[in-house]
């Protein structure tokens, strides 16, 4: 695998029960940037995104076919631990989904079910909560509250804290699924500032549904089309020049 | 490639899915242990009674006290028995769950009355069947018989019937409703058209509960009319429909209570015989309204 490769999707197959949702693609997810994945609805980029994480095995009834190598090991593998993968491949989800219990146990979560209790004093977990809700700026305005629900938090802070709680795991890529379409303007603003800062950091792998957030937002895009990869370039080069037809027909708004 | 394995699990989290697997095993464990008893159950009563078992057992008259014969009476009463019952109970139960799930407002009045129908879950079937014989027989003047039979059951299962409906007209999504109103449908528009035909199995299930009771239940029905013996028509449509609405009856609950603890020397097949009968009825009733149920569920996708 090359250097600079965070995901490497080889002939990559998905079958929910008969229907194939991913027809044997294959890409390279580079480390460190954002990769949008675009496309009309129900061509596979929420299946293809959750792939990378293994969420849809809970499903039932969802089987695979090739290689997904993240550092450097096929995450299909049978000595794979989904807890272990889930720890370094974190997920963002397009509603909020904060758990129904206070900010600061939402955001220790995740340290709590991958760290024995010896590895996480009290002043540990501080530590964390602190320093996560400090990178998704939430910090000043909730230091003050953080035993109160998480979901009595505007849809802007609950996806927020839904970001910050992936951070204590310390996750090398950051899979989100149209993060934004929850939120109103002002909000979608915001996000995407986070998401550019955490990218510093992070890979990033987001849907959108959103051109303009495309573009904006991402380093590089996918654009699948009936689950398949029809173009993947740097998101610049696809706005400007489309190699082929049907993503230029999609990204002037010609269907989708 | 021949690179580590970055994610194999830490000995804590090698722990967490040992103490995982436990949790699935006990889970599993206790819903097997479950099952044996009463697949126990049921292999004994079928083995005791299997000398019994005939057509004739089904279809022939109680005779010796039960000792002899066959049970057509009582499985006869049980069936008209329950069958008035649902017939009661059904649009009362159903139209008071829709009335509190959807109509009433949310006030000291309506907590009132729910506070009251769950109360009246817990009432004993004795005292029900006190009630009955004060409500209907004393105080109205109705003859004890089949009607105010089913009229005391009815009064007993009516919480169940309230609760599985509320229930199931709460599974329903609001934004179901509210589609509804907003091109102009009445409530009650939106309740007949979508709201019920969607709940209609959880609301299935308060009544398959209702018929499991009602047909069990002996206590309610032993003041109210439930006899002995009767002499039943040989033949001839009265064989099929031996009770009129105020007549005294036979039910196979009160024949196997009767049979059971009160006649010295009944066979012991007798016995079996018609407490299988009765729990093979309830059995199937179930088992029916579950398939339906099943099928509905299918259906139904949101
Ligand atoms: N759990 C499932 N069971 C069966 N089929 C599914 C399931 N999830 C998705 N599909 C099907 O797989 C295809 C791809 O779905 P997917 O959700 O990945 O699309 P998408 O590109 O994310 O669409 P959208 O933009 O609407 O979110 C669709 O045809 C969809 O109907
Ligand atoms: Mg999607």
């Amino acid at each position: 695998m090359q250097d600079g490769v965070s995901i490497d999707i080889r002939d990559y197959s998905l079958w929910y029960g008969k229907f194939q949702a991913l027809l044997g693609v294959s890409a390279q997810i580079k480390r460190g940037i954002i990769t949008s994945l675009i496309g009309p609805s129900g061509c596979g980029k929420t299946t293809l995104l959750r792939s990378f994480n293994r969420i849809n095995e809970r499903y039932g009834n969802v089987t695979t076919q090739g290689h997904i190598t993240i550092l450097g090991k096929n995450i299909l593998d049978s000595d794979v631990s989904v807890a272990a993968l889930r720890k370094r491949v974190g997920m963002v989800f397009q509603r909020p989904n904060p758990l129904p219990i206070s900010i600061y146990e939402n955001v220790v979560f995740g340290m709590k079910s991958h760290l024995p209790q010896a590895e996480r004093p009290r002043a540990v977990l501080d530590q964390a909560v602190e320093s996560a809700l400090r990178e998704v700026s939430l910090w000043d305005a909730l230091k003050d509250g953080l035993d109160r629900r998480a979901t009595e938090l505007t849809l802007e802070q609950q996806q927020k804290l839904c970001i910050a709680r992936l951070l204590p795991l310390k996750p090398d890529i950051i899979l989100m699924d149209e993060p934004c379409s929850a939120l109103d303007a002002s909000g979608i603003e915001r996000i995407e500032e986070l998401i550019t800062e955490l990218k510093r950091t992070f890979t990033i792998v987001m849907v959108t549904h959103n051109m303009a957030q495309a573009r904006r937002a991402s380093d590089e895009c996918i654009f699948m089309l009936m689950g398949e990869i029809i173009e993947h370039t740097p998101t610049l080069d696809m706005f400007m020049n489309p190699q082929n037809s049907k993503t230029a027909a999609y990204i002037e708004g010609r269907y989708g | 490639m021949s690179s580590a394995n970055p994610f194999i699990p830490s000995s804590y989290e090698l722990n967490k899915e040992k103490r995982a697997r436990r949790a699935k095993w006990s889970t599993l464990t206790v819903t097997v242990a479950l099952l044996i008893p009463v697949a126990l159950i049921l292999t004994l009563i079928a083995l005791k009674a299997w000398p019994a078992l005939s057509w004739d057992y089904l279809t022939g008259d109680v005779s010796r006290s039960g000792a002899a014969g066959g049970i057509w009476g009582p499985l006869m009463g049980t069936f008209y028995l329950t069958l008035l019952c649902l017939a009661i109970v059904a649009p009362i139960g159903i139209l008071a769950g829709v009335y509190i799930h959807e109509y009433a407002p949310d006030n000291a009045f309506t907590r009132a009355i729910m506070i009251a129908v769950t109360s009246l879950a817990g009432v004993p079937s004795i005292v029900h069947a006190l009630f009955g014989l004060g409500a209907f027989v004393a105080t109205l003047g109705m003859p004890k018989g089949l009607l105010t039979a089913a009229m005391t059951l009815s009064v007993m299962t009516l919480p169940v019937i309230i609760t599985s409906t509320r229930e199931a007209l709460s599974s329903v999504p609001k934004n179901f409703r509210e589609a509804c109103w907003n091109l102009g449908a009445s409530r009650w528009q939106t309740i007949r058209t979508i709201v019920l035909p969607n709940s209609f199995g959880g609301i299935l299930t308060g009544v398959i509960l209702v018929i499991a009771r009602a047909a069990g239940e002996t206590a309610p029905i032993m003041f109210m009319g439930a006899v002995m013996w009767l002499r039943i028509a040989p033949a001839g449509p009265e064989r099929l429909m031996p009770y009129g609405l105020n007549d005294e009856f036979m039910a196979l609950s009160n024949h196997l209570n009767l049979i059971s603890k009160d006649i010295p020397g009944m066979p012991e097949q007798m016995k079996f015989g018609s407490a299988l009968v009765l729990l093979t009825l309830i059995l199937f009733i179930n088992g029916l309204a579950s398939l339906v149920r099943l099928r509905l569920r299918r259906r139904k996708r949101w």
